[in-house]
């Protein structure tokens, strides 16, 4: 019960937070809108009928991956800088427990760029928005949001440990994009990048959400969504028990 | 740190004094178990703070001075809540708690508005509502009262002493003597990370209290100056403090012996002004520990 307290006061903190920052709330705002136009005109110009929900859908774990990847992945770097992450850690509460939240409200935010670009898509498209199996769709989301937090938690728990954390985060937005197969499917990318596709979880996320919307066995990705979440549970922890360790060793909690 | 030892009693407002970089808030970090020490041990209510620091971590709260620490875009209001949650208040007890401490520090009425728009003294007082929201046996408190103005600093000390009132213990660094005066029952001076000096501080002024202090108004003056000052037989510290165009010259010395003339002898070639002798301070026996 406490852990749920305190998961929903971390979230709800941060979703206040981030709804006064006006950065966020302009890219959050007009980047799902440029993907799905991309995603769209790309779609349309092949000419296959019957693509644009996946089109859209896939536009849609863009902008989900996105926030995930900047907001999450510079969550724990953004607390050094403003003098809360000494607070984080001298708290009696498990490390992972205090920044869980944040991530997930990260990337719950994101979930507005998958609404937008389905909205998007009907007004100026004539995307159908018919789900083929509409409780599994509306089971996949929240499962890939939680993935995704978590997942993010791991990204934010890895990158404080690197300097050039930013330049590694920009580094990886195209190229998950790619390896998740977001806009096309995986059968059109080399044999040897499978296991990296395999290990992410918008990849399973995304194919949950299209199988659920378009057709197909929900629950296999669903399950992989799932899994991937949990373990980056334990690896979240692995990395800010390592980080806490060096930090408290090397007196790099705090930027004074 | 190099071998520095102290305990505080429960219930004692205990002063850690101390130049900058002398190490103060490194014993205040590896004490709340924000820094691991190297070597020798430290508890804090009987719990380790290396390998029991979740314990620790509990029954403890603390205070930085600074703006900094505070989630600038959330209210005080919601600073305070999500902090309860972190340190495992009850929601039973948590909004008591929270309006306990707002009305404690004063912001009651003002805990709505956004802390980005909180002036130096009122985010002070904010964290340290912050610190004792979970109701702490012991409270750290690091230089609360920097960058604070007058009047909100002496508010900032009244709540200190309330802190004692309460029966909290207190670990206090600051850098104003006559705060550590009237707030501290024992203080220790730290100064290249050793203790030089503990005891109260009626027992710390009385260690410089056979001596004098002279201080002397000069306008530039040199360091080739200050060494001639420094080498007259029963001086034992040389201070220079700059007040604008000019510079107060505090000299330190042993014994009932006048050494006004005899100094002034030696600022030969420098602008003199105003000149005094005095009674020591709290200060004047920091100053004669850290420059030993």
């Amino acid at each position: 019960m406490r852990t749920l307290r305190l998961i929903r006061a971390g979230f709800v903190a941060n979703l206040k937070m981030l709804g006064t920052s006006s950065f966020f709330l302009l890219t959050s705002t007009v980047q799902p809108v440029i993907f799905a136009t991309i995603a769209f005109y790309m779609f349309r110009t092949g000419g296959r009928s019957g693509t644009l929900l996946y089109a859209a859908l896939g536009a849609g774990m863009m902008g989900i991956w996105s926030t995930t990847l900047f907001a999450s992945g510079g969550m724990i770097q953004w607390q050094r800088w403003q003098g809360t992450l000494e607070l984080g850690v001298a708290a009696p509460a498990p490390l992972p427990l205090v920044y869980f939240p944040f991530s997930l409200a990260n990337t719950v935010t994101g979930a507005y760029a998958l609404a937008a670009t389905l909205v998007w898509g009907r007004i100026l498209f004539g995307v159908p928005l018919h789900l083929v199996h509409p409780w599994l769709f509306f089971l996949a989301l929240p499962a890939t949001l939680l993935s995704l937090g978590l997942f993010g938690l791991l990204l934010g728990s890895s990158f404080i440990l690197y300097r050039h954390a930013n330049a590694l985060a920009n580094l990886l937005e195209y190229p998950v994009w790619i390896a998740s197969g977001l806009i096309f499917s995986l059968s059109v990318l080399p044999g040897w990048s499978r296991p990296i596709s395999w290990i992410l979880p918008p990849t399973w996320g995304a194919r949950a959400l299209r199988d659920a919307a378009i057709g197909g066995a929900v629950w296999g990705p669903l399950g992989m969504t799932l899994l991937l979440g949990l373990a980056s549970i334990g690896a979240s922890a692995i990395s800010l028990g390592w980080f806490e360790r060096r930090a408290r060793r090397d007196a790099t909690l705090s930027l004074t | 740190m190099r071998g520095v030892s102290f305990a505080v009693e429960r219930g004692e407002l205990f002063g850690l004094l101390g130049p900058n970089g002398a190490g103060k808030t490194t014993t205040i970090k590896m004490l709340i178990t924000l820094l691991l020490p190297t070597s020798g041990q430290a508890r804090v209510l009987g719990h380790d703070v290396v390998s029991d620091a979740r314990e620790v971590r509990k029954r403890i709260g603390y205070v930085f001075g600074g703006d900094r620490g505070l989630y600038e875009r959330l209210s005080a209001l919601d600073n305070l809540r999500y902090f309860a949650e972190l340190y495992g208040v009850s929601g039973r007890d948590q909004r008591r708690r929270i309006d306990e401490v707002l009305e404690l520090v004063g912001l009651k009425g003002r805990e709505r508005e956004r802390v980005e728009g909180y002036s130096r003294g009122m985010r002070q007082r904010l964290h340290i509502a912050r610190g004792i929201l979970h109701d702490p046996e012991v409270v750290f408190l690091d230089e609360p009262t920097i960058g604070v103005d007058p009047v909100g600093a002496r508010e900032l000390r009244a709540l200190m002493a309330n802190l004692i009132a309460t029966g909290k213990t207190v670990l206090l660094t600051t850098h104003y003597m006559f705060e550590a005066d009237e707030l501290c029952d024992r203080i220790a001076v730290i100064a290249h990370g050793r203790i030089v000096g503990h005891g109260t501080p009626a027992e710390l002024k009385a260690g410089v209290a056979d001596g004098r202090v002279t201080e002397i108004e000069v306008f530039g003056i040199d360091d080739p100056v200050l060494d001639r000052l420094r080498a007259v037989e029963g001086v034992t510290a040389v201070v220079v403090e700059d007040r604008d165009q000019k510079q107060l010259l505090v000299v330190q010395s042993t014994g009932d012996r006048e050494l006004t003339h005899e100094l002034l002898g030696r600022l030969d070639g420098v602008s003199v002004g105003r000149v005094a002798s005095r009674e020591p301070t709290l200060e004047d026996a920091y100053v004669a520990l850290v420059t030993e």
